[in-house]
């Protein structure tokens, strides 16, 4: 490449979701190939035919957050400022001056404030009150959660959200890289949340049919569909010239990005789309099919997500595809709809800085529409160099990044 | 009764086809008629909302559907008749 372009980053990462309260406690898990889907425990979950999910146990919000802060922050908000305060902790950074203009948010979500939408209409239709607490609207946007980490860390450049479904934080941290290349922001606050563990929000998926009621089972051939889970991820994207002056420890650098359209159906996944972006992403990184060791799936255990996407990474990866190692980490944190890409992209950085693949857990079955190396069970020791991130959202929204060791 | 049941269940499965009634036979399947998947699963909930039943069906997993068959209407029609008669008792 000719031109010079600006270097990406991460020094910092943060996270809270059923496998931990925070990185190290995840990515033990990963490495342990634990389970952290269990029996959803919220109102009225008996009324639901689909009953179990990677859940948060045991949170209280008043652990971290005072009173006046829980009256303004839904759980997904929540999640993303606790997250945020571990990856911005592990960064070292602090934001004043010119630093603080040139620093921004962006974040992925689907739903937002889903459990203050849920609590709020059962007090109107359920309960029949005519008065709702006057703080909602702040409280349900979607941008709420970018909004308080702009505030509680003073960043005063360009901040947002991102909403493509399953693949907002894919899209949101594609959209912080590139503003850094770009030369819009020096650093970005970037990643998802997703709190959607609710009676309606549940209610509302079991109508398409596509969730499991027993478990999470990516690329087996005897899945049954997908299991959703709630939490956060938050990563530090910093300008890499930035970022060496300040003698800040790099965890991985964000070399590639690419976002495609499948124009095709709101539900169901394409090959076609979903390889585009897969290419792209490699393309952007300057990588080929062999420089890449490693991808973290999109691997929903729906049937029609894992052999469209294993179709695609054979389209995408040619006869590499047979040495590529992919795997699904759902399996164990459940599917976080908007927050699921950042929470995926810490498996990516514990392959790049470790050397552990992170596996599929409840892989029981070989499908001969999956024959690839999915890493069954068990995680693996090895070194890599460079890897992978899908998301494939309904409305045939496609968003791959690439990482490279630091 | 049951005529009545194959008479719904043929009116449902028509009105997502956006087809007359009369223009649906026993031996088509889905597809024949056009419907998609969100169209099936649209079905089901108005088979589900019209008979008071809840229909045991997984988009993921055609071979755990064994008591709710959907490859003809001829299928269905039976498949909501025997739901009607065990969830009705």
């Amino acid at each position: 490449m000719t031109r010079h372009m600006r270097r990406v980053v991460i020094t910092g990462q943060g996270t809270i979701n059923a496998l931990g309260r925070n990185v190290p406690e995840t990515l033990r898990a990963m490495r342990e190939g634990r389970c952290g889907i269990g029996d959803l425990e919220f109102q009225d979950v008996e009324r639901l035919s689909i009953r179990i999910g990677a859940q948060i146990k045991g949170y209280e919000a008043e652990a971290s957050f005072n009173r006046q802060q829980i009256a303004l922050y839904d759980r997904f908000t929540q999640f993303t400022l606790l997250a945020a305060r571990e990856a911005i902790g592990q960064s070292g950074l602090s934001f004043s001056g010119e630093l603080a203009t040139r620093s921004g948010v962006v974040l992925g979500t689907s739903g937002g404030g889903m459990n203050t939408l849920d609590e709020n209409y059962r007090t109107v239709y359920e309960d029949g009150k005519n008065r709702v607490h006057p703080f909602v609207v702040p409280k349900l946007m979607n941008n709420a959660a970018a909004s308080h980490v702009s505030m509680e860390w003073n960043l005063k450049g360009p901040s947002f959200t991102v909403a493509t479904a399953c693949a907002s934080s894919n899209h949101a941290m594609g959209q912080a890289m590139q503003m850094i290349r770009g030369g819009m922001a020096d650093v970005m606050i970037t990643g998802g949340s997703e709190a959607m563990l609710c009676f309606g929000g549940i209610k509302a998926w079991e109508g398409l049919r596509v969730m499991s009621r027993d478990g999470c089972r990516p690329f087996s051939a005897n899945r049954n569909g997908m299991v959703q889970g709630e939490g956060a991820a938050v990563f530090v994207f910093e300008e890499y010239e930035h970022a060496r002056a300040r003698g800040a420890e790099i965890l991985a650098e964000v070399v590639g990005f690419s976002m495609t359209s499948d124009a095709a159906d709101i539900v169901m996944p394409s090959k076609q789309g979903a390889s585009r972006a897969i290419v792209g992403a490699m393309r952007d990184a300057a990588l080929n099919p062999e420089d890449v060791a490693y991808v973290n799936a999109h691997g929903t255990g729906t049937t029609a997500n894992d052999k469209t996407e294993c179709a695609a990474v054979a389209d995408a990866f040619g006869h590499h595809a047979d040495d590529l190692m992919i795997s699904s980490t759902k399996s164990m944190h459940g599917h976080l709809i908007g927050g699921t890409g950042a929470v995926e992209l810490l498996a990516c950085i514990m392959a790049l800085r470790e050397g552990v693949i992170a596996p599929t857990i409840g892989y029981e079955e070989p499908d001969p529409e999956c024959a690839l190396d999915v890493v069954p069970n068990v995680a693996r020791d090895v070194r890599v160099d460079a890897v992978l991130s899908n998301a494939f959202a309904f409305g045939g929204l496609n968003a791959v990044l690439a990482l490279r060791a630091a | 009764m049951s005529d009545s049941i194959k008479d719904r269940v043929i009116a449902i499965l028509a009105e997502q086809a956006m087809l007359e009634p009369g223009d649906i036979s026993l031996d088509q399947s889905l597809e024949d008629l056009g419907i998609d998947s969100l169209g099936l699963v649209e079905s089901i909930f108005a088979i589900e909302e019209a008979f008071d039943v809840s229909v045991p069906f997984n988009a993921n997993a055609p071979t755990e559907n064994r008591d709710f068959d959907i490859s003809s209407v001829d299928a269905i029609i039976r498949a909501v008749q025997g739901l009607v008669a065990t969830q009705a008792a």
